[in-house]
């Protein structure tokens, strides 16, 4: 978005549409070389991996699919969401899987064997998350020891504390209906359509606020054509998405009928859009980026970059517990895996992949969302297509390896200029 | 001299433990101009002005701000009276854009919601005020930007927030030589429209450039502050090397003779 220094100028006489698009593409291009490749990889990854599996397993599009793909990226996606604020300061949370691992085995035990109604269970796991996030925040931050040690550390302790919780390894199995219904049930096909509505229907308010807010003020505006587009655009692909979701995709009738958007759908949505507002629109959210960016002139600015700095693991770690407990509704049951084994590595590439830099500063929470789902419809794909484990981790790892050479080599033209 | 300077130092003595860094420097800065901070490596040029940015107490002497004696105790005590510090290494963060790294810190809000559109007006006048035609748009990276727009963005940061006296560290130093006029241009205006700037220093071209003043340090202590019209380039660095040049400077220097 380019923004002219001279707003009087630009107010007298208004760009025609055509030189603001071409100015808004000039400027894309730009930064495009400048380094900043943004989602730009994932969102081509996803198409071409899509592509490829749609050309090698018809069933890879099927309705069935689209859904189980939602519901096993749901996990990893709130977890690398976390991750992002963490990987903004430069930091790292190694021991977000495990850390949604204790949070599940909280919720598991306060639900089953304690009988804890789910709101308050659900309560425990994230407030757990949350002293999780603070003590690991208050050893980076406060004493210095590095985030790689310290969460490092977390990541051996929390399996103990896992296996501890749930009695060294029973499997704790989840009942409660409302936990269940998170990452299995649907919402019924009109209630789809009315939070699509109310969701494109918002963003839409948003942007046209803000446009006629800049131009009362005479500040340059994105094209209004742009606008209108980025509007339609969401509605188009979200309604696509809530058409194919609401078909019938159950296999035989007789049994059961199983059609809607999946409820983790518009759970993840809402912590993408909450996050989001946080990260763009508070002061708090700017500091986060600029502790990234430069923490001494952060410091020198009068932020309180210890503070900024516990309260991105405190958030990392609550959404670890979100990440918890749908792993937990989708297993319906916690064990010692819960968490455990690729997890961790799953959301950490969910966020590189989608564009979060590992050296801090540059990322933004739809980055895990773009990146969980390439990482999804790898391990979807490649199951359908009946590789075996070890060939799928060796892929993600690779990818993972990709995504990460991409940002590094990114930073090193970002950085020559 | 009728005109009172708005910062004056008076005696000022400061040591790091056994090492007197400063034996009662003198200095003053005076409205609409600029006042050039000169002096070898370790004459206690950083320390001087870290004191006056707050950064330092001083053990011995007196602040005085507009004629009147002021406690400054750390760097929002000189925020406070408008003593603004634009440091060599800049300080922004190469990832926000301009508009956010000028209001680093003291973001306008309306609620708990950012003002961007109040940012980008007052942060587009000030450059404007400053006659700044070199940056594009106030909503570029600074990692996009050159060294002399990195100044430019730092010194207008300062200006911003109505700092009456500018302390630029070494602006030029690590400038090409067309951003380092830039730069200096800036710097002239910037006491033009009024402002108090003391500008630290090595190169005196560019000191002979910009200044209406030239403050001479010479192992911790204020060898000469003279008026830059009344000396010459020659005199200027046999004050910076040995803290004399003629009648000018110090009575006797002390550790001349080692």
């Amino acid at each position: 978005m380019t923004t002219a220094l001279h707003p009087e100028k630009t107010a007298a006489q208004p760009p025609s549409t055509v030189d603001g698009i071409r100015a808004v593409g000039r400027d894309y291009l730009d930064r495009l070389r400048g380094g900043e490749l943004g989602s730009l990889p994932a969102i081509l990854g996803l198409v071409v991996l899509c592509v490829i599996f749609a050309i090698m397993r018809p069933v890879f599009l099927s309705n069935l699919n689209f859904a189980n793909l939602l519901t096993q990226g749901a996990g990893s996606i709130a977890i690398a969401m976390g991750l992002v604020f963490v990987l903004l300061l430069g930091e790292i949370d190694l021991s977000a899987g495990f850390a949604s691992g204790v949070c599940a085995a909280v919720l598991a035990v306060l639900l089953t064997d304690q009988g804890w109604p789910w709101y308050s269970a659900v309560l425990a796991a994230v407030l757990t998350g949350m002293l999780i996030g603070l003590v690991l925040g208050v050893l980076v931050a406060r004493i210095g020891i590095p985030s790689f040690v310290v969460t490092l550390a977390a990541f051996l302790a929390f399996q103990g504390i896992v296996l501890m919780l749930l009695e060294e390894g029973t499997n704790i199995s989840i009942n409660d209906p409302v936990i269940l219904a998170i990452a299995n049930d649907n919402l019924p096909p009109v209630l789809g359509w009315v939070l699509l509505g109310v969701g494109v229907g918002g963003f839409a308010a948003v942007q046209l606020r803000q446009m006629r807010n800049r131009r009362r003020r005479g500040l340059t505006t994105a094209p209004p054509v742009l606008v209108a587009a980025r509007i339609g655009g969401l509605a188009l692909l979200g309604g696509i998405a809530v058409h194919l979701l609401n078909q019938e995709r159950s296999r035989s009738l007789v049994v059961d009928s199983v059609k809607g958007v999946p409820i983790v759908v518009p759970v993840i949505v809402a912590l993408l859009v909450i996050g989001t507002f946080v990260l763009s629109r508070t002061s708090f959210g700017l500091h986060i980026y600029a502790v990234g960016g430069n923490h001494e002139a952060a410091r020198r600015a009068g932020i309180n970059v210890t503070a900024i700095r516990v309260s991105a693991f405190v958030i990392c770690s609550s959404l670890a517990a979100v990440g918890g407990i749908i792993a937990a509704s989708r297993g319906h049951s916690v064990d010692p895996n819960t968490g455990g084994s690729n997890v961790l590595l799953l959301a950490v590439g969910a966020a590189v992949i989608g564009g979060t830099s590992l050296f801090g500063g540059r990322g933004r929470l739809i980055n895990a969302v773009l990146g969980g789902m390439v990482v999804a419809v790898i391990q979807n794909g490649m199951g359908l297509m009946g590789y075996s484990s070890g060939v799928k981790y060796a892929v993600t790892g690779s990818v993972l390896l990709v995504a990460a050479g991409v940002d590094a080599l990114s930073r090193r033209r970002a950085v020559r200029r | 001299m009728t005109v009172t300077p708005i910062l004056e130092l008076r005696g000022i003595d400061k040591s790091f433990g056994p090492v007197q860094v400063l034996h009662d420097v003198a200095f003053s800065a005076y409205p609409g101009e600029v006042t050039a901070l000169v002096g070898d490596n370790g004459a206690g040029k950083s320390t001087l002005v870290k004191c006056i940015g707050g950064i330092h107490s001083f053990d011995a002497g007196e602040y005085l701000f507009e004629g009147e004696r002021v406690q400054v105790n750390g760097p929002r005590d000189a925020a406070a009276l408008g003593v603004e510090i634009v440091y060599q290494d800049l300080a922004l963060c190469d990832n926000l854009d301009i508009v956010q790294n000028m209001f680093l810190g003291r973001e306008k809000r309306r609620g708990p919601i950012l003002d961007e559109a109040t940012m980008e007006e007052m942060a587009a006048r000030t450059l404007a005020g400053l006659s700044v035609r070199t940056v594009k748009s106030v909503r570029q990276q600074v990692s996009h930007l050159s060294g002399g727009q990195r100044q430019t963005v730092a010194i207008a940061k300062a200006v911003l927030w109505n700092g009456k006296v500018v302390i630029l560290d070494e602006p030029t130093a690590a400038l090409g030589v067309a951003q380092t006029a830039q730069v200096l241009e800036l710097v002239r205006r910037l006491a033009d429209n009024g402002l108090t700037v003391v500008l630290i220093s090595h190169n005196l071209n560019d000191v002979f450039a910009v200044s209406d003043r030239i403050a001479a340090l010479y192992l911790g202590r204020m060898a000469a502050q003279v008026r830059t019209t009344d000396v010459t380039q020659s005199q200027v660095v046999e004050l910076i090397t040995s803290g004399r040049s003629g009648d000018l400077g110090l009575a006797t220097t002390n550790g001349a003779t080692a």
